[in-house]
């Protein structure tokens, strides 16, 4: 039987429950709904709930668990050493796929792996069948509970709204399996990677250049991507910030609100931007711009149109709206009474904001600073066309480099074969970046929430 | 300070207040053109996207009159390369156009006009002959594209000098263009193939289009309105009106915003592993398959999700703690206050909050390049399995795939198809806005 099959006739035997149970509770009160305790809806919705959600438990748990356990059940049955089990099983896994579907085995039954397949087709069979009869049963069983509760004392809202408020936990659960997820994703992979491939060569190696099949001995060192990043993001950070700063300052202290209302939005159009539009414009219109300068026509210090300047720059007109939009923030943060204590002094509005205001705003514009810094690392599209591709450890900004994020990308796209350090690699890198995201990130919150307190 | 201060008027500046208020009006040019510089960045970029973009919603086409002859479609049906044939006739039929309009060609014979043919014009003459038996045998005008040389000629991408050295077209060609453009054999139209059509292979960058792209970017966005919204709007709930104080809401809470800015392209290496190599290898989930719009959608679901809780919260923080207990003192529960009042109240500020989060994962690459929706994708969709579950690509995805191929013809292509992009994000936020102003509230 199909699985949304399953799940409809489910949902209709649920709803069924609903309209029973309803009209249970307004029976077991001949029709006067004052006596019960709780609204008739809640009735119904208890044996919906009742019936509907353990069984779809049960439902998705088991077929969660099944192939690993007729996986599992399979292999202990099998001899040889643990890497031809693995292969064998893949290949019983194959033949029962195609056996299930065709009727036909592509093995011979009387070999291992033929007799293999049907064992495990057989059990696939009888497991779904299992499935089916548990399902029902479950259903079944919550549906006759449920409906034998309802009653005039039965407490149904209660149990209804533990139900619901149990679901809201759960949503809000996700979010933390998601970063459990991320975690184990990475920590997994990385470990496997670092068994492979020696760490130290890894972390302090100054040459990046992987070569399909080049195995432990391809140079696979952190350092020149770490370096790229690095370099790109500061010189991001050098035009965004002084830019982004004095666009806030003059927004929050100088702009009439007119004018504000104007000019906030248009510049944040620039961060609602998607960053392969920035990847294009670096590599089609900024990198041409600069090889004509700084080309060999010209000055003779750049090689081709992507280079760390390229994606350096782009990147710094992109993280513009993100750091004044903050820094806005912080600056109208500062009361309004340390604006007048200066003033009353006889200090101009500028001597005010440079001498009393930014000051008094600085750990905030810090943190958003540290914000955008996070940002200028994490970001993938842009660098993937507009820094380069060859990992390089050089001080010429004109020279194309390549970054942690663009790394991740190359290695991991295509047809990859998961078990070579050349692949493995990008998960390294991903635990990299993750890592020094996640520590700018908590920093940069912290002094924020400090700077809050301060004037709260 | 050095000597006395002379006694004079105040209104009068010394020296020193001049300097004060220079240094005055410098800062204030300073902020002005920091922000001059913000929008001249914004203009250009605009202005670069529009300037580009805009060519690729035109095709150069040629039309002529063409008799499809029975035998001679019958001949090309027979051999090995089908379309071969058909790429005759189309070259026949130019080149008798050529003839009676009595223009003077370098070129010598019919089989030198192939450059200007479009390489799928044949197939989809082909299509045409065999679409209905009636197409053969009588002259027809038929309209055909030209190949993106032309293309490129006509609208200025491809220039006579910067093709001295280009085998695919010569100076002839670009001789007898010139004359077929001025009888109005050859003209650039609207293209709608842009706009409807699928991805094409390299040398055709003249029939692909974004359609495909836009059909997975919809199928992504239908699942993450599925499974990001109830869940967001749940956890948002959650946090906000039940949670208690404690370490563990805590640690929930800065994990939220810890995930908001977590790089997009680790939630990439997270559906990578999380969703095709477990869910997919591990588990034989038949759906969960790389290249699939329903693992986009997933991939895009979780990095979205930090998004619509952040602006959930916010606006059920907009509610008035008034509304609940009003709703508290006429004996609603906790749950019914909220869901029954707090709940409605709060919707438009929820939707607004989405439809932001939704913008924002329609435009986002990188996560789509780790799970495979970067492949050449023309695939057919039949049914609504099909439509989440099939190999597709995103928008922003085929931007990334024509980007690569690294030619003026598909870069045009790729900047029209952020011209494309970027009107649902143009929507989209105008939708968002509208209902901001529509149905806010002010307490």
């Amino acid at each position: 039987m199909p699985l949304s099959w399953i799940v409809l006739g489910l949902l209709a035997f649920a709803m069924a429950g609903f309209f029973l149970g309803r009209a249970r509770a307004t029976r077991a009160v001949q029709g006067d709904a004052r006596k019960l305790h709780s609204l008739p809806f809640y009735y119904g919705a208890h044996v919906f709930l009742m019936t509907f959600v353990s069984a779809f438990g049960l439902l998705v748990f088991w077929m969660a668990a099944q192939p690993s356990v007729i996986g599992w059940w399979i292999g202990a049955g099998l001899e040889g050493e643990p890497g031809a089990i693995t292969l064998q099983l893949s290949e019983i896994k194959r033949g029962a796929a195609q056996l299930l579907e065709t009727g036909t085995s592509p093995y011979d039954a009387a070999s291992v792996v033929g007799a293999g397949a049907v064992r495990y087709a057989g059990m696939v069979q009888a497991g779904h069948l299992f499935m089916v009869v548990a399902v029902v049963l479950v259903a079944l069983g919550g549906f006759f509970v449920s409906l034998r509760q309802v009653s005039g004392e039965f407490r149904a809202r209660n149990s209804v709204e533990a139900s619901v408020r149990g679901l809201l936990i759960g949503a809000s659960l996700i979010a933390i399996l998601t970063t459990v997820g991320i975690f184990l994703a990475l920590i997994f992979n990385t470990i496997e990677f670092f068994r492979i491939y020696p760490a130290s060569q890894f972390l302090f190696g100054t040459v990046w250049q992987p070569s399909s099949g080049g195995g432990a001995m391809q140079p696979l060192g952190l350092l020149p991507l770490l370096w790229g990043t690095l370099f790109i993001s500061a010189i991001a950070l050098a035009v965004a910030v002084p830019i982004g700063l004095f666009a806030a300052i003059y927004l929050a202290e100088y702009a009439t609100p007119r004018f504000r209302n104007t000019v906030k939005p248009l510049l944040e159009v620039l961060a609602g931007i998607p960053s392969i539009v920035y990847g294009l414009f670096a590599l089609l219109t900024v990198g041409p711009m600069l090889l004509k300068v700084f080309g060999s026509g010209g000055l003779g210090w750049m090689q081709g149109a992507s280079s760390v300047m390229t994606a350096g720059l782009v990147m710094g007109i992109m993280l513009i709206p993100f750091v004044s939009s903050l820094s806005d923030d912080i600056i109208n943060a500062v009361p309004q009474a340390l604006r007048d204590g200066s003033y009353g002094l006889g200090a101009t509005r500028s001597e005010t904001i440079r001498q009393v205001v930014l000051p008094a705003a600085l750990p905030g514009i810090v943190g958003a600073i540290i914000l955008a810094a996070s940002r200028a690392i994490g970001e993938t599209m842009l660098v993937v066309f507009g820094a380069g591709a060859a990992g390089r450890l050089s001080a010429n900004p004109f020279e194309a480099m390549t970054t942690v994020t663009a790394k991740i990308v190359s290695q991991l796209t295509g047809d990859s074969d998961f078990t070579q350090p050349e692949v493995l690699v990008a998960y390294a890198l991903g635990t990299t970046l993750f890592l020094v995201t996640l520590g700018l990130n908590l920093l940069a919150q912290k002094i924020v929430a400090k700077y809050r307190e301060q004037y709260t | 300070m050095s000597g006395v201060p002379q006694k004079r008027s105040l209104l009068v500046a010394d020296s020193q207040l001049t300097k004060r208020n220079a240094a005055e009006s410098r800062f204030k040019i300073y902020g002005l053109a920091a922000i001059g510089a913000g929008l001249f960045f914004l203009v250009v970029l605009l202005s670069q996207i529009v300037m580009n973009g805009a060519p690729a919603f035109f095709q150069t086409q040629i039309t002529v009159p063409l008799t499809l002859d029975p035998a001679a479609v019958a001949k090309a049906e027979k051999s090995m390369m089908k379309t071969a044939g058909y790429r005759g006739m189309l070259e026949e039929a130019l080149w008798n156009e050529v003839e009676r309009g009595g223009i003077e060609t370098q070129l010598k014979s019919p089989k030198e006009l192939r450059e200007m043919i479009s390489a799928g014009a044949p197939g989809n003459l082909r299509e045409f002959a065999l679409a209905d038996e009636g197409n053969q045998g009588t002259e027809v005008r038929y309209t055909f594209a030209a190949s993106s040389r032309v293309d490129g000629y006509l609208k200025g991408r491809v220039t006579r000098e910067g093709s001295k050295d280009d085998k695919g077209i010569r100076p002839e060609h670009f001789d007898l263009i010139d004359a077929l453009v001025a009888v109005g054999v050859v003209e650039t139209r609207f293209n709608l193939t842009f706009i409807t059509g699928s991805d094409a292979s390299d040398v055709r960058p003249e029939q692909s289009g974004m359609g495909q792209s836009m059909l997975g970017s919809l199928a992504m966005m239908f699942v993450v309105l599925g499974v990001c919204l109830p869940i967001s709007v749940a956890a948002a709930i959650y946090l906000e009106e039940f949670a208690p104080k404690n370490r563990f809401t805590d640690f929930i809470e800065i994990n939220i915003s810890n995930l908001a800015a977590v790089p997009s392209i680790v939630f990439g290496i997270l559906a990578l592993a999380a969703f095709i190599q477990f869910g997919g290898g591990k588990l034989e989930i038949e759906a969960l398959r790389a290249s699939a719009p329903l693992v986009g959608g997933l991939a895009l679901s979780l990095m979205t999700l930090p998004t619509i809780i952040i602006a959930t919260r916010a606006a059920l923080k907009a509610v008035p703690l008034s509304i609940r207990e009003a709703a508290l003192g006429v004996g609603a529960s906790r749950m019914q206050s909220v869901l029954h009042h707090v709940l409605p109240l709060a919707m438009p500020g929820i939707l607004t909050g989405t439809i932001i989060g939704l913008a924002a994962a329609l435009g986002e690459t990188a996560p789509l390049l780790l799970i495979g929706m970067v492949a050449f994708v023309q695939t057919d969709i039949a049914s609504i399995g099909d439509f989440f579950t099939a190999p597709n690509v995103g928008m922003p995805a085929q931007i990334y795939i024509w980007a690569q191929r690294a030619d003026g013809a598909w870069y045009e292509r790729a900047w029209g198809g952020i011209i494309l992009l970027l009107v649902f994000l143009v929507a989209m936020n105008a939708i968002a806005i509208f209902l901001r102003r529509r149905f806010e509230r002010r307490w």
